[in-house]
């Protein structure tokens, strides 16, 4: 990886949500630094923030206070060369394959014969080259995942962010997809942060995973996984030990969780 | 094809009851299919300014209140502040009838084609405002955090996600509201001016020509079939790129 400088910088990044049930917390203190071409996962429990941390990223929520840089300048709206895909795709039911993946070039207004070569190319890297003319709503699950990854391939990204973006598959296949996700990194070198309730996803994909704790979000540990990056690491004892380590800061938080409760409970 | 011969089935049925119920009734003011029938093509030619200035003036209206209410109604659903404002003004116009202000109409537009159509056009105005403002709320937020990602501002937002959503609601709010335009426009063709297929009724009606006014309102019934037909053509073609 051509790797050098921070692609994306959270610093004591604190957001408030208002609701009719009052302000909530979602993150506290959250920091991180990726440096470009980084794969980094994020794993928690729901409700921990993960999807906030991820909006925020992409420029689509503002942080109540604390910074988000992406690369080297605070971000205050989308920017062009970060990919978003979201836990159910947001693909449009009403437009072609080949449309929904041409949406980001679209929105761009670039030349039509851009558009189709770019879009084309990219359907084509995720196997979906002869259903262009189909609808969504046609698609398996898997190739609708793949439908949402062409959509961000065509945008050329140094930043891709994924919301949980196997979760909807089921075992067999999500094992294959996970190998596709690691391909295109190789293939492509962007920096990416995926986020996951999977441990063995965590420790498949990430080089370093933020573990969050819930209510208010905040990284709980940090596990670093810097032997990862093969197709066979599921095999080696290094991934093994990272998925151990992983179980153990996930168990370790909820039973601090659990005595917080209770004390809540007793308060 | 099996549309039409399903039309053309109807058709007979309905044909048959009204022989059956014009033969048992057997009064002047429901004179039978076998003696209405042939009289269109004798009033086939007086018919035809009548029928199309019908068509005119409820295809124009219906053009004119979806033009206004569309771009409202989806502005609306899209804005929780702008509802707050507009929700109870709608939940308070929406259920009158507006074909109570037809005699403000005619005073203030006179008799031409002006009073009808604003009259079609306000009650086809409510109708979609109220279904593309409901369905405008519902479009999925993830579609629209979605394309926002990449880089969409407003303009492309509704253009590929929140008009594309409402347009099914749209076409179903049209289609149903149809048998309400065509009604009122019976009403207000019949109550003043001296055109249309509402006046070709009620005027055969004056002159005791019982045969002449079921051609009318024969020619009437094919203008709303013709006009649900169009809509729900347009329908199943949307229904059909939006299920595949």
């Amino acid at each position: 990886m051509a790797a050098e400088g921070s692609i994306l910088t959270f610093q004591g990044l604190t957001l408030d949500y208002t609701s009719a049930a009052g302000s909530i917390t979602a993150l506290s203190g959250v920091g991180f630094d990726l440096q470009k071409g980084e794969p980094l996962v994020l794993i928690g429990p729901s409700g921990c923030g993960k999807t906030s941390t991820l909006l925020l990223a992409a420029g689509l929520l503002k942080p109540t206070s604390g910074s988000v840089m992406v690369d080297g300048a605070a971000i205050t709206r989308p920017r062009e060369a970060t990919a978003l895909i979201l836990q159910e795709y947001g693909l449009l039911p009403w437009k072609t394959v080949f449309e929904n993946a041409a949406l980001g070039l679209r929105i761009r207004r670039r030349a039509r014969a851009e558009i189709s070569e770019r879009t084309l190319a990219a359907l084509a890297e995720v196997g979906l080259a002869q259903f262009a003319k189909n609808y969504p709503d046609e698609l398996s699950g898997g190739m609708r995942q793949r439908l949402a990854l062409a959509r961000a391939l065509t945008l050329d990204a140094d930043l891709l962010l994924m919301d949980e973006p196997l979760s909807a598959l089921d075992a067999m296949l999500r094992e294959g997809m996970q190998d596709n996700l690691l391909k295109l990194w190789h293939a492509r070198g962007h920096a990416q942060v995926l986020v996951t309730h999977s441990v063995e996803e965590a420790a498949f994909l990430g080089r370093r995973i933020a573990v969050f704790s819930a209510r208010p979000g905040r990284i709980q540990a940090w596990v670093d996984n810097p032997a990862m990056g093969e197709l066979d690491f599921r095999s080696t004892a290094a991934y093994q030990d990272c998925c151990q380590e992983l179980r153990e800061a996930l168990r370790k938080q909820s039973q601090y969780e659990g005595v917080s409760q209770e004390e809540a409970l007793h308060a | 094809m099996r549309r039409l011969l399903g039309y053309i089935g109807a058709l007979a049925a309905i044909l048959v009851f009204w022989e059956l119920a014009a033969l048992l009734i057997n009064s002047p003011a429901l004179p039978t299919p076998v003696a209405t029938i042939p009289l269109f093509g004798q009033y086939a030619l007086k018919l035809a300014p009548d029928f199309a200035i019908s068509l005119y003036r409820v295809v124009l209206a219906m053009l004119i209140g979806t033009a206004l209410a569309m771009p409202l109604g989806l502005v609306i659903g899209r804005s929780e502040r702008l509802n707050t404002f507009f929700a109870p003004l709608l939940y308070l116009l929406y259920p009158i009838p507006k074909i109570v202000f037809l005699p403000v109409l005619l005073i203030l537009l006179g008799l031409g084609d002006a009073p009808k159509v604003v009259l079609i056009a306000l009650t086809i105005f409510f109708q979609v405002l109220v279904t593309v403002r409901d369905a405008a709320r519902t479009v999925p937020e993830a579609a629209i955090i979605s394309i926002r990602s990449l880089g969409a501002h407003s303009f492309d937002v509704y253009r590929h996600v929140v008009v594309p959503a409402c347009l099914p609601e749209l076409i179903t709010a049209l289609r149903i509201s149809s048998g309400t335009a065509i009604a009122i426009l019976f009403f207000a063709e019949a109550i003043a001016g001296s055109t249309g297929l509402g006046y070709f009724i009620v005027d055969s009606w004056a002159m005791i020509n019982y045969p002449r006014m079921f051609v009318g309102i024969i020619a009437m019934a094919v203008l709303g079939v013709l006009l649900y037909e169009c809509f729900d053509l347009l329908e199943r073609r949307l229904l059909r790129q939006k299920a595949h």
